[in-house]
């Protein structure tokens, strides 16, 4: 390979998978807020789930 | 259900993913497409080598993780598939018309399911005729002629068992995994599918790198051309590829991020979403072009003589025609193929969970039953449209007028009326902040309320003009207007249709959360 296609190569690699480990790592680090507004916990009774029948 | 009365209708909990790391699979599963292994290549190859990583980095940045956070927004405080969750944003004003713009994005998913299917089956047909390397000499003859069968563009109805037959495999599976519901079936089949793929394609470029001539192809693909910077082509083919790649405006990742609790992390997932999705790209990237090299050397030829670098003949015209010329290629079609089908699976299941969700929302069908009943419905349509020896070229026509018009359009008008014209951006960011380890800031509304409809708008246009002036491929007009256009205007009229049906239980009684009162205060904020 030339050399400039191996700085290209590199700097691809750095940047893209780079980017790829440090977010990884940010949300490894702090994977949750742990001071959520009041609420949000009952996720699901008042949302519009698929109506099913009792038999 | 013992708490309600008998033969009334009872809501139960929406679908989850089970945490954080399963949606996050889901939704680079869902981005890591076809596109990236043969479209990503050719296009950085063809607009500027490795100076094309200046504006797709600049695209990703500026259009790519600001519109998946729009999509992440928009589904996580409303809840619900494109329809609900847009009807929901329009409130009381413009609900009908923001659920008319939820349906079209229903429309294009139902459509792309339709041909994406067909596409997968041909890998599925590639991968197992990779090992007794079936398409012998003549690739491109075996593909057009002994695989497809392909006929003048038209209406035939002489089907293709060679193409039927692993297509109804291909329908039977997502049927299967989309009414085992999100996390049983969706969540799931990415937590199986994606590790496999990423080893599966890792061992392709590693023995791909190894390849007489691997380096004359990376040189090729990596040497920058820095005067391609100045054509503004070459930065509009990379919010193209960022845009198409990851999977956005188009109802799926606002579909998904219903799916996760209300206490989530949104923005610092999409970062990992948008780099994996960019990642597999590169990979891509390196594992084609390592493997084109090797193909130039041994026709003695330059990478840049070769043809089909990109697509439908990248994928089974060239590569085939590699991997009989190289050493154990039965292993490395094998490879390549199978990488193919789970990548586009996974990718395929995003695709029609956005339908599937529309429906049980709407008209209050089950998981299951709406796999069965769209799928099924999808299933018979895509074999009559697409496993016919007409199907090669009404695929070619759809998938370039859905994704350049349809696709793009969806975008630009979401952009263009959620931040511009209702005026929600301020609350949108809010929402992220509010709930996510790092907070958005002003800029991000800016980049997609202004930035982002400027450049799909610009995208747009000049595709319309391209198609109205120039046609498509040489295709007759009669041909495209009823194919092409036609498939635009199937989903215009399904999007105003399906607005019309009555809601089985009204979508309209969600207090988002957190309230108004609860994001935290921006300046847009106080402006409203």
């Amino acid at each position: 390979m030339t050399p400039t296609a191996i700085v290209f190569l590199i700097g691809a690699v750095l940047i893209v998978w780079g980017g790829l480990v440090a977010s990884i790592l940010l949300l490894r680090a702090r994977p949750e807020r742990t001071d959520y507004p009041a609420g949000g916990e009952h996720d699901a009774r008042d949302d519009a789930g698929p109506v099913e029948r009792d038999t | 259900m013992t708490a309600s009365r008998p033969n009334s209708p009872v809501s139960p909990p929406r679908e989850l993913f089970t945490g954080q790391v399963g949606f996050i699979l889901a939704a680079i599963g869902s981005a890591v497409g076809l596109g990236n292994i043969w479209r990503f290549p050719g296009v950085a190859y063809e607009n500027g080598g490795g100076a094309f990583l200046i504006p797709y980095i600049v695209a990703l940045l500026t259009a790519g993780i600001p519109i998946l956070l729009l999509d992440y927004a928009i589904g996580h405080r409303f809840r619900g598939s494109a329809p609900t969750a847009l009807r929901r944003l329009g409130g009381a004003r413009a609900g009908r018309l923001m659920e008319g713009l939820g349906w079209f994005q229903v429309a294009i998913a139902f459509v792309i399911g339709l041909y994406y299917t067909v596409v997968i089956a041909w890998a599925l047909s590639y991968f197992v005729f990779s090992f007794d390397l079936r398409w012998g000499d003549d690739p491109a003859g075996f593909f057009v002629g002994d695989y497809l069968r392909v006929s003048d563009p038209g209406l035939s109805l002489d089907f293709v068992p060679g193409v039927l037959i692993p297509l109804a495999v291909v329908w039977i599976a997502t049927i299967v995994v989309l009414g085992l519901g999100v996390a049983k079936g969706i969540q799931r089949a990415n937590v199986i599918f994606l590790p496999l793929l990423l080893v599966g394609f890792l061992a392709l470029v590693i023995r791909a790198l190894f390849l007489d001539g691997a380096a004359e192809g990376l040189n090729a693909l990596f040497t920058p051309d820095f005067a391609a910077l100045a054509n503004p082509d070459v930065w509009i083919a990379a919010y193209s590829q960022i845009f198409f790649s990851l999977s956005i405006a188009f109802g799926i990742m606002i579909t998904y991020s219903s799916y996760r609790r209300r206490r989530s992390n949104l923005t610092a997932p999409a970062l990992v979403v948008a780099f994996a999705n960019s990642s597999f790209e590169i990979l891509a990237g390196i594992g084609v072009f390592a493997t084109l090299g090797f193909f130039a050397v041994q026709q003695g030829v330059a990478v840049g003589d070769l043809e089909g670098l990109t697509g439908v003949a990248l994928s089974f015209i060239t590569f085939p025609a590699i991997v009989s010329e190289m050493p154990g290629g039965p292993i490395f079609g094998a490879l390549f193929f199978g990488s193919l089908v789970m990548a586009g699976f996974t990718s395929l299941l995003s695709v029609l969970q956005v339908v599937s969700a529309g429906f049980q929302e709407k008209l209050g069908v089950s998981p299951r039953g709406a796999a069965a009943t769209i799928g099924g419905i999808s299933a018979v349509l895509s074999v009559l449209l697409f496993s016919t020896t007409s199907g090669l070229i009404a695929l070619d026509t759809v998938d370039h007028y859905v994704n350049n018009i349809g696709i793009v359009a969806s975008a630009v008008l979401m952009t263009v009326l959620v931040i511009g014209v209702l005026r929600r951006g301020a609350e949108l960011r809010g929402h992220l902040s509010a709930v996510s380890t790092f907070a958005v800031g002003r800029a991000w509304t800016i980049l997609v309320g202004v930035l982002a409809p400027a450049v799909l708008a610009y995208m747009l246009v000049t595709r319309v003009v391209a198609l109205v002036t120039g046609g498509y491929e040489g295709y007759p007009s009669e041909y495209l207007t009823i194919v092409g256009w036609g498939s635009l205007l199937f989903i215009v009229v399904a999007a105003v249709v399906l607005s019309a049906i009555p809601w089985r239980r009204s979508p309209d009684d969600l207090a988002p959360w957190p309230s108004p009162a609860q994001l935290p205060s921006t300046p847009e904020a106080s402006t409203r």
